[in-house]
Parts: structure tokens; sequence; C-alpha cells
């Protein structure tokens, strides 16, 4: 680790006056990858500005929607009653990310900023259609990943909330890197009266994305079977030492056939 | 009233402050004015190292000192422990293996600079201030790359990367056994890279007193004496009177602390210059970089089986990994602790085998958990299942078919070691029996029924371990003996301490040797302490691996401990005015044979040492005592695991469903510590088999160099293990007891391939090579889909 100062603002607006003060100071959510980032030398930030003072941990269900703030970490969703009624999907999702000490550091928010082309948040925030909210505007889940470790937030701007729409049914089934046991594919399928949206996580070379021939059976069917015969370009899937490009397609349909069936 | 002695399931005296936080490691030591040391290591897998311009690095804040390979020009290199002659009688290639890297660097992780400094940040600081110029080499990064005509040279005067061309065994008899073979079964496998990962990282402590000239090393070390000696008389020659080394707490080793690393000899030399003690602590990142690897072979067997299924001869080629370096032990695995154990449980008459071992610019390859055994094993388990197929036999009935019987014992196998003692039909059938193997078909079908392929696998094993008598380890190429020390301290009041040359990292010496104490001299739990990992304490030893802790370093104590008695006995004699030879000892009691007249451990004790009424003309005072033993014979642990599995037809992950262990191990001693060895063995075997793989790629970077890409097994990759024990004993040594450490590690990986070849058998699958990733499991079956499931 290099030394750097670090900031702890009390509000948004002293968090946002920090950041955009100097070029090179980096936003702290939960840092379960900023800090071994930090720890490896891989990144020399001016000021760290810890945003675990800004009020954003909390869960609430309103107009039809379930709010999530940014600093919640996944062990508080994971264990919420209100996510675990109103859509428990995103409850269980919470509940296998990392282990133990990650999911009660880690935050909705900061693994939506670092878009970890692995990361299961991104699965269940695309899929479900949810808007990201910062501190200047709104942005749908649709227009804000961009690309691995890419997304539509600006330098200085910080996420506040996530605004789950309720959907009828949804369920997330991730086949875990052996290792690291991130998400090697993570499908997160998601079905509403107007249609249904799949989302694929850690099989891309692009990061999050979705399946429109999968959405376009399901949406006709929900049922694992309306999932037979369609294959996902395997053009498109990451290959590394621990999944080939072809076994990664083929999972992205297991899972989904395994999402859509939990998904009941 | 022995309590606690042989046999108790006594609770790791150790482990109260191990678990609550209070164990003492290298990196919980400071010493007063402690520097910090940081290596500045190759990013280059090779390359000439053209200049290391160390001149704007010296300039930063806190830099105490910066040393490059120039400055241990004239000390001597890491050396080497083991020395093999190849087939045409030439020595192996041992090129010089410098403290920091001298014209060239051979692998990523190979140290270039040692930078010492006021705190660790500043050492680092420092050592990104340091401006190489490497020309980067063409690199050979694996066995095949090295083999290749025209491969890129390691090392120069290494021709062809080859380090030694080794052979043992009866070559024209093996090929009469193949003219008159009814059958000839080949099998090419690889024995996959594994990095050890201890839970403890290397660390150091290099320390100098100006006063007395005296140096110490502080060191994460299986065998303080062996660094002792390698690093002092090999590489700085400091003589060992002035060198002091100790290895307290140790968070695991698994092998990898065995050896004599760099980093311990640029410490301890750097703080004489200094003239302060320096600190350093690996992170995991170095570790996957620097610590020995294991394993790494490539092999071709073939079998020569009669026509009714019994063994006529085995041939084995193996290409062995070095790395770039030679580690300390590593020219001993691929030879004499792999292929002399070819003959396993089995009596194929006739065995040869040859050996190639192959420079890479990798990291150093050297003994892993069982080291060399495993890869004996896996061999031969694996071609035996290949040969029981392909002859349409039973596994089960092929295997007892070639068992050596029970009173062949003692059994000499055509490939030089003689096996001791052993029933592997005992632990066979008491592991068929554990394993409920007889009702495996309807446990297969119902697996089916929920879409699973469920397999069954069966490993067999003979291992030899305690190693070793030194005058064979000497003949075989060893440069040091293999014996064990052990000094018994009695004290005025009868408490006791042991100091012994075994190391613990983790096997739970502080409790098994103490029960050995309680049941040998009747003296409690609470009275005894045992003593290891210091120089400075205890007289000698040769340190802990190949599982020779008990039946080595505990065979000396029992001498130790023999000497002490027959001393009491005499003093015993005098104070009750008896004749030695009617004095018995029991229970802690000297007693007069016939009478009731008695002297307690501690009265003898303390006369000793309080000696008004004593024999004073023929006995020093005193009681301590000490031992060296040295064994007769390797011991041969064996037994039989089984594993059964359940493949994900759609995913290929596999399931480890049961595992059953049930090995001869000799006398035990603890058998909850047996148990928990033989699970923690079974559980890096099925590591081994089903996750872990250091994966270079051609360039010779590691791409497996961290916990994200590295699978460690974890506790939802670990199904229960039973583990069950059938004893013969050992017939050499006075504990009969052969050795537990690595028959876990050794026995398992064959039984999991063997279950996840089965489980795939509608998939026309004939061998799997480790690791059997989910990946490499589905693009088999994706490949090879059976007839009945095409639709």
């Amino acid at each position: 680790m290099y030394d750097f100062t670090y900031a702890k603002p009390a509000n948004i607006a002293d968090a946002v006056k920090t950041l955009a003060a100097d070029a090179e100071a980096k936003a702290l959510a939960g840092g379960m990858t900023f800090i071994p980032v930090l720890k490896q030398r891989l990144n020399k930030p001016s000021t760290v500005v810890d945003l675990s003072a800004l009020g954003l941990n909390y869960i609430k269900l309103e107009g039809g929607k379930l709010i999530v703030g940014a600093m919640t970490p996944h062990g508080t969703v994971a264990a919420s009653p209100e996510v675990k009624k109103a859509l428990p999907a995103l409850a269980e999702l919470a509940g296998n990310i990392g282990d133990r000490q990650v999911r009660y550091r880690g935050t909705i928010g900061g693994s939506l900023a670092n878009n970890d082309p692995s990361a299961c948040y991104p699965a269940a925030v695309l899929a479900l259609g949810a808007t990201i909210k910062t501190n200047t505007r709104t942005i749908a889940a649709d227009d804000y990943f961009q690309g691995m470790f890419t997304t539509a937030l600006n330098p200085d701007e910080i996420i506040t909330e996530v605004h789950f729409p309720l959907p009828e049914k949804a369920a997330y089934a991730k086949f875990a890197n052996p290792a690291s046991r991130y998400a090697m594919v993570g499908v997160f399928v998601a079905k509403f009266a107007s249609g249904v949206r799949v989302a694929i996580t850690g099989a891309g070379q692009n990061g999050v994305f979705r399946h429109a021939a999968f959405e376009a059976a399901l949406s006709k069917s929900f049922t694992p079977d309306a999932l037979n015969g369609i294959t996902t370009p395997v053009d498109e899937m990451n290959a590394d030492i621990h999944g080939s490009a072809p076994y990664r397609a083929h999972l992205v349909g297991v899972m989904a056939k395994r999402a859509v069936a939990a998904a009941g | 009233m022995v309590v606690d002695g042989i046999g108790a399931s006594v609770k790791r005296k150790e482990d109260l402050r191990f678990l609550s936080g209070r164990g003492n490691y290298v990196d919980d030591m400071n010493r007063p004015g402690q520097a910090y040391g940081h290596f500045l290591r190759s990013d280059v897998p090779h390359g000439k190292l053209n200049k290391v311009d160390i001149s704007a690095a010296l300039k930063k804040p806190g830099v105490i000192a910066i040393y490059t390979g120039d400055d241990f020009a004239a000390v001597g290199g890491v050396p080497c422990g083991w020395q093999i002659h190849s087939k045409d009688g030439s020595p192996m290639v041992e090129p010089r293996h410098p403290v920091l890297a001298a014209g060239k660097v051979r692998h990523v992780g190979d140290p270039i600079a040692l930078v010492v400094a006021e705190t660790k940040q500043q050492a680092k600081d420092a050592a990104e201030a340091i401006i190489l110029d490497i020309e980067s080499l063409p690199a050979v990064a694996n066995l095949t790359a090295a083999l290749a005509p025209n491969a890129a040279l390691v090392h120069d005067e290494a021709k062809g990367n080859i380090c030694f061309d080794w052979h043992i065994g009866d070559k024209a008899a093996v090929e009469a056994g193949f003219a008159k073979a009814h059958k000839i079964v080949r099998l090419d496998l690889t024995n996959n890279r594994l990095v050890p990962n201890a839970m403890e990282p290397r660390a150091a402590i290099g320390d100098y007193d100006v006063s007395s000239g005296e140096y110490t090393l502080y060191t994460t070390s299986q065998n303080p004496h062996v660094i002792r000696l390698l690093m002092g008389a090999f590489v700085l020659g400091i003589p060992e009177h002035k060198l002091r080394v100790v290895a307290p707490d140790v968070g695991g080793g698994f092998g990898s602390k065995i050896f004599h690393y760099a980093e311990e000899a640029a410490l301890t030399w750097a703080a004489a210059k200094v003239k302060r003690p320096i600190k350093w602590t690996a992170d995991r990142t170095e570790a996957f970089i620097t610590d020995a690897h294991g394993r790494d072979h490539i092999s071709v067997a073939e079998l020569a089986l009669d026509a009714e299924g019994h063994f006529l001869a085995l041939k084995v080629d193996t290409q062995a990994n070095m790395g770039a370096y030679l580690s300390t032990f590593a020219p001993s695995v691929p030879t004499y602790l792999s292929a002399t154990l070819l003959a396993g449980v089995y009596k194929t008459a006739a065995i040869y085998a040859e050996v190639k071992a192959v420079f890479t610019n990798t990291v150093p390859v050297d003994a892993y958990r069982g080291a060399g055994r495993p890869e004996a094993t896996f061999l031969l388990e694996r071609i035996v299942d290949v040969a029981a197929r392909e002859m349409n036999m039973d596994r089960v009935e092929i295997r007892k078919k070639n068992f050596i019987p029970k009173d062949a014992f003692p059994y000499q196998t055509p490939i030089a070691l003689q096996y001791d003692s052993g029933d592997y039909l005992a632990t066979f059938d008491g592991a068929l029996k554990a394993a409920d193997y007889a009702g495996f078909e309807a446990r297969r079908k119902a697996a089916a029924a929920k879409g699973k392929l469920r397999g069954i696998g069966i490993s067999t094993y003979v291992e030899a371990c305690g190693i070793a008598p030194s005058a064979v380890a000497g003949a075989l190429g060893a440069r040091a003996g293999l014996y064990e020390v052990a000094n018994i301290r009695v004290h005025p009041t009868g408490s006791v301490t042991v100091f012994t040359g075994a190391h613990s990292h983790g096997q739970g010496h502080e409790t098994t040797f103490a029960q050995l104490v309680s049941e040998q001299l009747g003296v409690p739990h609470d009275m005894i302490d045992i003593v290891h990992g210091d120089t400075g304490k205890v007289p000698f030893g040769m340190g802990t691996y190949g599982s020779r802790s008990l039946s080595v370093g505990g065979s000396a104590m029992v001498k130790a401990m023999d000497k002490i008695i027959d001393k009491g006995k005499k003093i015993a004699a005098h104070l009750m005015e008896a004749d030695v030879h009617d004095i018995e000892f029991k229970d802690g009691k000297f007693s007069v044979v016939g009478t009731d007249k008695a002297k307690s451990f501690g009265e003898i004790a303390l006369t000793a040492y309080v000696p008004h009424n004593y024999p004073i003309e023929e006995l020093e005072p005193g009681l301590e005592e000490t031992a060296f033993y040295d064994p007769k014979n390797f011991t041969y642990p064996g037994g039989c695991h089984i594993c059964e599995v359940e493949i994900d037809p759609d995913t290929g992950v596999t399931q480890v469903i049961n595992f059953t262990a049930v090995d001869d191990v000799g006398r035990v001693i603890n058998p909850m510590i047996v148990e928990g060895q033989v699970q923690g063995g079974v559980a890096q075997g099925i590591g081994q088999a089903l996750l872990e793989h250091a994966i270079y790629d051609e360039s010779g970077q590691l791409l497996s160099g961290s916990m994200m890409d590295y699978t460690m097994p974890r506790a939802d990759n670990i199904p229960n293990i039973f583990v069950g024990t059938e004893t013969t004993l050992c017939t050499h040594n006075p504990l009969g007891s052969k050795g537990v450490g690595e028959v876990g590690a050794i026995g398992s990986p064959p039984a999991v391939i063997n279950a996840v070849v089965d489980a795939l058998r509608d998939y026309g699958v004939r061998h799997v090579d480790m690791p059997a990733t989910a990946a490499k499991i589905w693009s088999l079956i994706d490949a090879n889909q059976p007839k009945m499931a095409a639709e």
C-alpha cells in the first residue's frame, strides 16, 4: 500500500467535493476489491474517500419498489425480512457473494460502481431493470453497464440508492469459479407482467449482458424446457484457465434453466 | 499411574495457544533495533541481467543498504542435499544457485536485490526505484518445451536442459516379462504441479551479535539443524557454534519448509553487514512464486500381464521438472522416493524405471507431502484399473490376485526396497467393508435416477518413510545422515523436558511425544514439556519430513528413556540396598521384585540431583540422557482408500460423496491425531485430484499465481472422511510405528480419479489427468456422448 490521505465525509455534498477536488482521489465503499488492490500497490490514490458515514445503509419498500441504500452490505440484504419477502431472489444472491467476512463489508453500491465482470449484483440489477440513483441523476440499468469495469458513472459521481421493481417471479443461478468463487456464469431471470428479462454475468467478454433469445423464449413460456435448443454465441464468451468459451456458453444454458426452475 | 499414554486420544496440548492467538510464529517475533528486508524479484521468466542500478534507490528515505548478486559472489551457492548419478555414471549437472541472481534471472520470482530499510514500506518504495536492465531470453516453461530440440537452455552447462538421466531396476528381466506377456497395457499420465500454500507464508529474521560474533536465524523451517548445516557450512561459512537457527511455531510446511532458501542466507549475511536484525515476511504472492512447488511429472507406464491377470513386468519412463535450480532434496523425489515404490503392494516380478530430471524456467520443484510416493501410487493404481478394464477383470479381483501375501514378509521387491511388514488384504477388506463396496450398484442406480453419474474408485498403496538408514541414504546420494536425536532432561522434582530434533509444524508433537514419555516414565502430562525447533537448545536433529518424527524421533526418545530408566535402577538399587537386577521399573515406580519396597520416579530424580545417599563412586549425579537413533530400514505404511463421487453431467462438477481410508500406520500413539493426519492428507489428495494446478503459460508466467486462480480445496469440496486402521507393527524400531503424515496424500488421488473414470464409464473415457476439473470433465462428456443418451 502506498501512503494516501484518508477522508470520511459526513454527507454526500462533502464527499462529492472531496472527490471532485482531486483527480487522483478514489471513493471507498466496502473495500472488498479496492483494499486488496491498494495492498498490492496496483493503485496509488492521493485521497481515499470513505463513504461509510453518508447514511446510505438502509432497505425500504416504497411505491412498489425495493430501495436499497448504496452502502448496504450484502449480509444485510441477505438477512433482510423485507428483501426476503419482496424479492427473495435478491436476498439469495446476496447471501452467496464471497464469504461471511466479505458479506459484512462489501456493499451493493461498491459492487455496481466497480462492475467486475464476474460480480453477482450486476446480473440482478440488469435482469430486474433496476434504476441506479446517484447524487445527480437516475440511470436505467440498461444504460448503466458499459463493459468490464466500465459504467455510466462520472468520476465524482456517487451511487446513493438502487431501486428494484418487483417481479412476479425471479431467481439467480450461479456457477462459481472453483478458485475465486466469483460467478463463472451467473444467470438472473425475472418474470414481469410485461415479459421476461434475463441477465448473464461472469461469462461474457464485455461483462454483464442480457440474453435476448432466452428472454423471447421465456416470455412465451416461462419453463426450463422453453430454452431447449437455444444456444449462446461462443465467440462472445470469456475463456481462461478455468473454462473454455464453449464450456461457458453451455453453462449459460444450464444455469438459465436452473434459474427458471428455481423461480418456479 | 500411567495417564494418557500410548493409545489414548489425548487432546492436543498445543491447540489452546494456536486457537487463542497465542502461537509464537516468526512474524510474531521482533528483535530490538530490527530493520526490514524486501526482495526485488524478477518478473521476467528468463533473462540476461545486464545491470542492476541501485543508485537512486539508495537515496530513498529509510534505506539502510541494498545488496545485489555481486555482493554474494564470494559466498557459496544455495546447495543441493542429494546427488544423483546418471545411467552413464556421471554426476547430475548441478549449476550454481546464487543467493541473489547473478548474470541471469531464471524464473519469475528469482530474487535480484535485497533492500534493507527502517520500515517495510520504505524497503518496498526503494525497491521500486531500482532500475533493472534485463534482456529477455526465450524461456522453457514446461517439460515438453525444455526437452524440445534446440530448446533455450536454463543453464548453459545442462545440455538439453537435462539435470540427470537415471535408471533403476532390471531392464533385461522386464524385457523378458514383456516378451511372454498376454497383454501389455500402456498409460500416459501427468502428475500435476502443485503450490504448497502452507497457511503461514515463509518468514525470517537474520540477527547478528557484534559482541559475541554469533549469528541467529529465526525462520519458518521444518528442520532448523539442517538449515544451520546447509547455510553455515555451504553458503556463508559460519561454524555451527556461531550460528543458531530457531524455528518456533510454524504454520504448516507440507515439505515446502524443509528446504534451505536463498532468503535465509541473504538476511543472515546482511544482518552482520548492517549490524542490525533484519526481518522479512513473504506475502502470499511471493509464496506462490518462491516456495518450492510439488509434483510435475510426465510418465509413460507399461504393464505386462499374463492371461490370468498376474503382473509380469512394469516399465516406467518419467520426466521430472526440477524448475530453474536444484532445491534441497529435489533430485531424490522422482528417483529414490518414487521409482523405488513402483512395486506398490504387488508382487510384480520385474520393474524398470527411467527418470530424466529437467531444468525449466519455473520455481524449483521439490518434496511436497508424499514426495514421489504419490506420483508412484497414482501411476500404479491408475494402470492397474486400466489393466483390469482391458483384461475384463474386476478391479477388486485383479488387485487381490497380485497382492504380496502377509506371510511373504520381509519381502524383497525387485526395485531395491525390502518391506518389513504388512497385511494388504486386511486393509483392503477393511476398506471394502467400511465403504460398503458391495452395495455400490444400488447407490449408482439411485444417483442415475436423479441424473447424476456415480463412480467408485479403489486405490491401494505402500510407501517408504521414516527416512532413513543413514548408510543407505548416503549410498543413494544423500549428503547427510538421517538419524534423529532426543535429549531427555529429568529435573530434580521429577518433571521432564524432552529436546527433540523433530519439528512440529502442525503435527501435534507436543502431545504425541508427551504420551510416549508418560507411557514409558509414568509421568503425567503436566510434568512434561517437549522442546523443538532451536539449535541452541536441542543437541542435534534432522527435522520432520517423510513421516519420520515418531518412527525415528520417537525411537530416539525411547532409547534415551531406556538410559534414564537404567540409571534410575542403579540409583534405586543403591537406595533400597538391593541388586540392580532385582529392580523393576513400572508405572512410574522403581521396586524391588518380590517385595513391597519401592521408590517413585520423583524420589529417584531428586536423589540424582541431591546425591547425599548415592553410589557416587560408580555413577555421576544428574538424570539426563541423549540418544541418537539411526533406523535400520525405511518404514512401510500401506493401506486402501476408496472414493465415491457423483458427477453432474450438465456442468462436469465432481462431488466427492464418501471417502474411506483404512491404513496400516503401525503402532498408533494417539488415534485422534492419526485420524486428523489422514483426513488432512486426504483433503490435500482430493485437492490435487480435482482442483489444484500450478499453470505456467508458455512464456513462463504463473497463471494460477493467486488464490483467485489457484483452487485450494475448501470445506465444501471435502466429504466426511472415514478413517480406519489395521495394524501390523514395524519390525525394526522400538515403537513398531510406521508413520502417518503422508499416507492420506499418497493413497487418495488415484482413488478419486479411479472413481471419476468409473463414473464416466458409459462415455468411453479411459483416463483423466489431474486435476479433473469441471471444465475438463464436461469436455470429455461433451465429446463422448454415449449412444444411450442420444435421442
